[in-house]
């Protein structure tokens, strides 16, 4: 690995007056990384990636490319996109209109006044990449959402940049296209070896294809991690939340002592900690995935009240008193509206929040 | 590294800060915007306040000076012209009845133009008048033809022998001279003005009752409200802002007319504003002339703004819309015929007869003679040797229209100021458009906006006068520009500086930003972004915007009326010569040479709409 990171972002700041798009950011990427920014819509991921590019001005901090400084509030250096060796696939692909696809495609190489003969073989392998032989002569009109997702990030590829980003480039696809694409471009990462910044607001294309998750919210990072990581270790609740599916469930509760153990007791689950987790009587928020129940002889008795088949799973909402849940079953699970299940929580499988700051405690 | 070294020089951050946004290319649009804004537009203005306070050469023999013995230093301050226009013996017959006059006029026309205009359109979009289509599309033609061709063609048909000349068609045919109010005066100029400017009403109100969710109205009926009912509460309430917004265009455009009341008015010195400032001028009296016009701004912005207070900033502008409309019609029953005869014979009298009278006088030998005997195409074509079966010189010894070297070189003064001041108001307009949209949300845009805007609130002919005083005299690198030809091109950029600030900062919307930055990774320089993606992408809504210009500049009267010397002459100031003189044959053919070619242009910006529709431009 490199001695410095490829991308790094230090104490960044982006504010159109009033609005705050992003505050007091730091990142550091790897070479080789695919990183995916993840957050809800207006959280500030277009703009991170317009920041990293130098199509948008950031109001304060630094950012690093290859180690070299490339903007500079403080110094008032600010290095034109053109420079910094990266490729950007917009949200609307932007591709010209009244260009056809060769001629979008050729357009950064004819800058760089290569020669005819070469640009044409340049294309025409690049083409053969994203799988659109034939199509040169076609203006962006009249191809399909998926070739003209393809037609940008050929577009993006053939100049050779060492850092892809990537905004939302499956947003506009339907769902099977949008898995079909996961895969390609995931095999594209794998191949050109670029380090790759990928925006979306979709967790599962997160959770799939990234190396590493940075999420988002009102301009702030609330985690960096590994899709793991995030995953069983969410560093908050928002993080909890947002990487979940379905909803995750949350329970407040507080720790109390049953014959010298110390349990959590929470909508009728017994969780135990151990000692160095809390204080006694300390209340906090227990969140525990729908994945994570299981039904047992000596558990927490439910009625259930919806189901929701999702094909190879299905959820069931069930509840006890006041209180719903929802449970994830893999294969083909099926319960009838009213029957009661008996559950408990997977061993060690839950997480502990503090009730005030909403940090993660276990 | 070096933070601490650098955090000592503050200058060196701001230099770099400075130079940076210098590399932009809408900084730098926005600053060369920003100069020429401040030369051609903020600089007169202050340039006729300034000489409207001041004396000027001429004004040593005004007889306030003489009395009070004043040393009338040209340039020096002084309130003599406020005073001889406001509180002097003069004031009633060089400010208050053209004030009067003036209200009087553009009260008329607002309300019979606003009223005939917006019914009409009621009628052709909501009815189930046969034949609606085509009678809404002969009603938009008063908008492509400029407003004064239908006085000429009044004055043909209505002028008495009051004034000197010959009979008009109407004493030829009846053998009874019109009224004298029929012919000149007040009752003819609100006629022939709102011939032209209903137009401007219907078609915003059309496109407005166009647009209406008929559901909303259906809805009042279910709900049991009756038909009148439905448009009282409904519809009107619906429509309201497109017709305040047409009114107060129309006020403003009354308060500025001036080749109307110039020939139905002046014969008969029934004075407006804009007539009375352009005898002041002619007359030598420059500075009362500025105060009149100081008059006629803050009256025309005024208007603006409470439209910008009733509907909301710059809705002022005609929109045509071409939205089609698919809600049921209102049966007219057996009115339908009573109403579509109505119209047939407003769309012969109001529309067609202008045009063809004017055609007619063209082709008459003598004027006034309105036999077939009469009949000669001497004024469009013939020879200036050419004479008649009495072996008389035809027109004078001037050859026709087609073949007048003087007419010629107007005819070439005419295109060519258009053409050029199309050319440089495109021009202009995509760095407007740059400048404004790239750099939305600054200062310098927010400025450039407001100044750009700020020509739409001078009329015509107070422009033209802001212009004779700032470039009379040499201007700091400027030389004197009267009487050149720069000065029409620049005094017609300078005023549609509005209207091309909306079709560049509509064209540049339409490119969306993302378009541009991706060529900017591909690292492409400034001209070859602007020249490979934004302009393709802009060029349709430009041409358009090329043509409407071409045209309106081809049409300007008021503007250019003080400008012209005789061999800067253009058609229409020729025509105005012609009126003056009343040697109608000539002006009417070239008045129809100028319909021709307005109404050509304007099927060619059609042209260019369709297929700018037809390729929608996408991010
Ligand atoms: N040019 C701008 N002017 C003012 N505010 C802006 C501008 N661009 C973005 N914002 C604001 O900054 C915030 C972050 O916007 P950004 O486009 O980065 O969100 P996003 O995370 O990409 O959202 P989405 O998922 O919807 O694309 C939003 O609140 C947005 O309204
Ligand atoms: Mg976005």
């Amino acid at each position: 690995m490199a001695e410095y990171a490829k991308i790094r972002i230090e104490n960044l700041c982006k504010k159109w007056g009033k609005v705050v798009a992003i505050k007091d950011m730091n990142l550091s990427i790897e070479e080789g990384d695919f990183v995916t920014l993840l957050g809800p819509s207006g959280c500030g991921k277009t703009t991170t990636l317009r920041a990293i590019a130098g199509l948008e001005e950031p109001t304060g901090g630094k950012i690093y490319l290859n180690g070299k400084l490339v903007f500079s509030k403080e110094e008032e250096i600010v290095v034109p996109p053109a420079k910094r060796n990266l490729g950007l696939v917009f949200q609307s692909y932007a591709l010209w209109p009244h260009m056809t696809v060769f001629e979008n495609i050729a357009f950064g190489l004819k800058i760089k006044k290569l020669p005819k003969d070469e640009i044409r073989k340049m294309v025409f392998a690049v083409l053969g990449d994203v799988k659109l032989e034939g199509y040169e002569k076609r203006y962006p009109q009249e191809l399909s959402g998926g070739q003209q997702q393809r037609i940008a990030i050929a577009r993006m590829i053939i100049n050779r940049p060492d850092i892809y980003l990537l905004d939302e480039p499956l947003s506009n696809l339907d769902a099977k296209l949008r898995v079909d694409m996961r895969a390609e471009l995931k095999e594209l990462h794998q191949k050109s070896g670029a380090t790759t910044v990928y925006v979306t607001h979709d967790q599962v294309e997160a959770m799939t294809m990234s190396s590493k998750i940075c999420i988002m919210k009102d301009g702030i990072i609330h985690q960096v991690g590994s899709p793991e990581e995030v995953y069983r270790k969410p560093a908050d609740l928002f993080v909890a939340d947002f990487i979940s599916n379905p909803k995750m469930n949350f329970f407040e509760a507080a720790v109390t002592t049953e014959n010298n153990k110390r349990v959590i007791n929470a909508a009728g689950f017994k969780l135990k900690i151990g000692p160095e987790m809390l204080g006694p009587e300390e209340k906090v928020k227990v969140a525990v995935r729908p994945e994570d129940f299981v039904i047992t002889d000596n558990g927490t008795e439910y009625t259930v009240v919806n189901q929701l088949p999702a094909g190879s799973s299905s959820i069931v909402i069930a509840g006890r008193g006041g209180e719903k849940i929802s449970l994830l079953f893999e294969g083909n699970f099926k319960v009838a509206v009213g029957s009661k299940l008996r559950l408990s929580v997977k061993e060690g499988l839950f997480n502990l929040f503090n009730l005030k700051t909403g940090k993660r405690i276990y | 590294m070096s933070e601490a070294a650098v955090k000592k020089r503050p200058g060196i951050l701001f230099l770099r800060r400075l130079l940076r946004n210098l590399k932009l290319p809408q900084k730098i649009m926005g600053i060369i915007l920003f100069v020429l804004l401040v030369l051609f537009v903020l600089l007169p203005a202050i340039n006729l306040f300034y000489t409207a306070f001041s004396f000027s050469y001429s004004d040593r023999v005004l007889p306030q000076v003489i009395e009070r013995g004043i040393k009338a230093v040209p340039g020096r301050f002084t309130l003599v012209h406020l005073e001889r226009v406001f509180f002097s013996p003069l004031t009633k017959n060089m400010f208050l009845i053209p004030l009067l006059n003036t209200l009087l006029i553009t009260a008329g026309l607002t309300i019979v133009a606003l009223s005939f205009g917006s019914v009409l359109a009621w009628i052709v979009v909501r009815t189930d008048l046969p034949g609606r289509k085509l009678i809404a599309n002969l009603a938009t033609i008063p908008y492509i033809i400029p407003a004064w061709p239908i006085a000429l063609a009044w004055l043909n048909i209505f002028k008495n022998t009051k004034v000197g000349g010959t009979p008009g068609l109407f004493e030829y045919i009846f053998h009874m001279t019109p009224p004298d109010w029929m012919s000149y005066g007040p009752v003819p100029i609100i006629i022939c003005l709102s011939l032209h400017y209903y137009s401007y009403s219907f078609i915003t109100v059309s496109g407005a009752l166009a647009t209406i969710d008929s559901r909303l109205e259906e809805t009042g009926e279910l709900l049991g409200a009756n038909k009148w009912q439905v448009m009282r509460k409904i519809t009107l309430p619906l429509v309201l802002p497109s017709i305040l917004s047409a009114f107060i265009l129309t006020f403003s455009r009354g308060i500025g007319s001036f080749g109307t009341p110039a020939f139905l008015g002046m014969p008969v010195h029934f004075f407006t504003l804009s007539t009375q400032l352009y005898s002041n001028i002619k007359n030598n009296l420059g500075g009362d002339a500025y105060i009149i016009a100081l008059v006629m701004i803050l009256m025309s912005g005024l208007s603006i703004y409470m439209n910008v207070k009733v509907i909301g900033a710059r809705k002022s502008f005609v929109t045509i819309s071409g939205k089609g409309f698919k809600a049921k019609p209102v049966l007219l029953g057996k009115l339908k015929y009573v109403v579509l005869v109505l119209l047939i014979i407003f769309i012969i009298l109001g529309v067609f007869t202008p045009l063809y009278v004017l055609t007619w006088q063209s082709l008459m030998e003598q004027d006034g003679n309105y036999s077939l005997s009469n009949f000669t195409l001497h004024f469009w074509t013939g020879k200036s040797d050419e004479v008649n079966k009495h072996g008389i010189l035809i027109g004078e010894g001037q050859a026709g229209i087609l073949r007048n070297p003087m007419i010629l070189r107007g005819a070439w003064n005419s295109v060519r100021l258009a053409l050029y001041a199309a050319f440089f108001t495109s021009f202009l307009g995509i760095i407007i458009g740059y400048a404004i949209v790239r750099d939305r949300g600054s200062r310098l845009s927010k400025l450039n906006d407001a100044l750009s805007f700020a020509p739409y609130i001078f009329p015509g002919i107070a422009f033209g006068a802001v212009y004779l005083t700032m470039f009379a005299r040499p201007f700091g690198p400027i030389p004197a520009l009267y009487g050149t030809f720069a000065i029409l091109v620049l005094v017609s950029v300078a005023k549609h500086v509005p209207y091309s600030s909306r079709t560049g900062t509509a064209a540049m919307m339409q490119v969306s930003k993302e378009l541009e930055e991706a060529g900017e990774l591909q690292g492409a320089g400034f001209l070859r972004r602007f020249f490979k993606i934004i302009f393709p992408l802009t060029r349709n809504g430009l041409v358009a915007g090329f043509m409407l210009s071409f045209i309106t500049v081809m049409r300007e009267l008021s503007l250019v009326v003080l400008l012209v010397t005789p061999s800067t002459k253009v058609l229409t100031t020729m025509i105005y010569y012609y009126a003056e003189i009343g040697f109608h044959q000539f002006g009417d053919a070239i008045t129809m040479l100028v319909v021709i070619i307005s109404l050509s242009g304007t099927i060619i910006i059609r042209r260019f709409q369709k297929t700018a529709l037809g390729k929608e431009i996408g991010g």
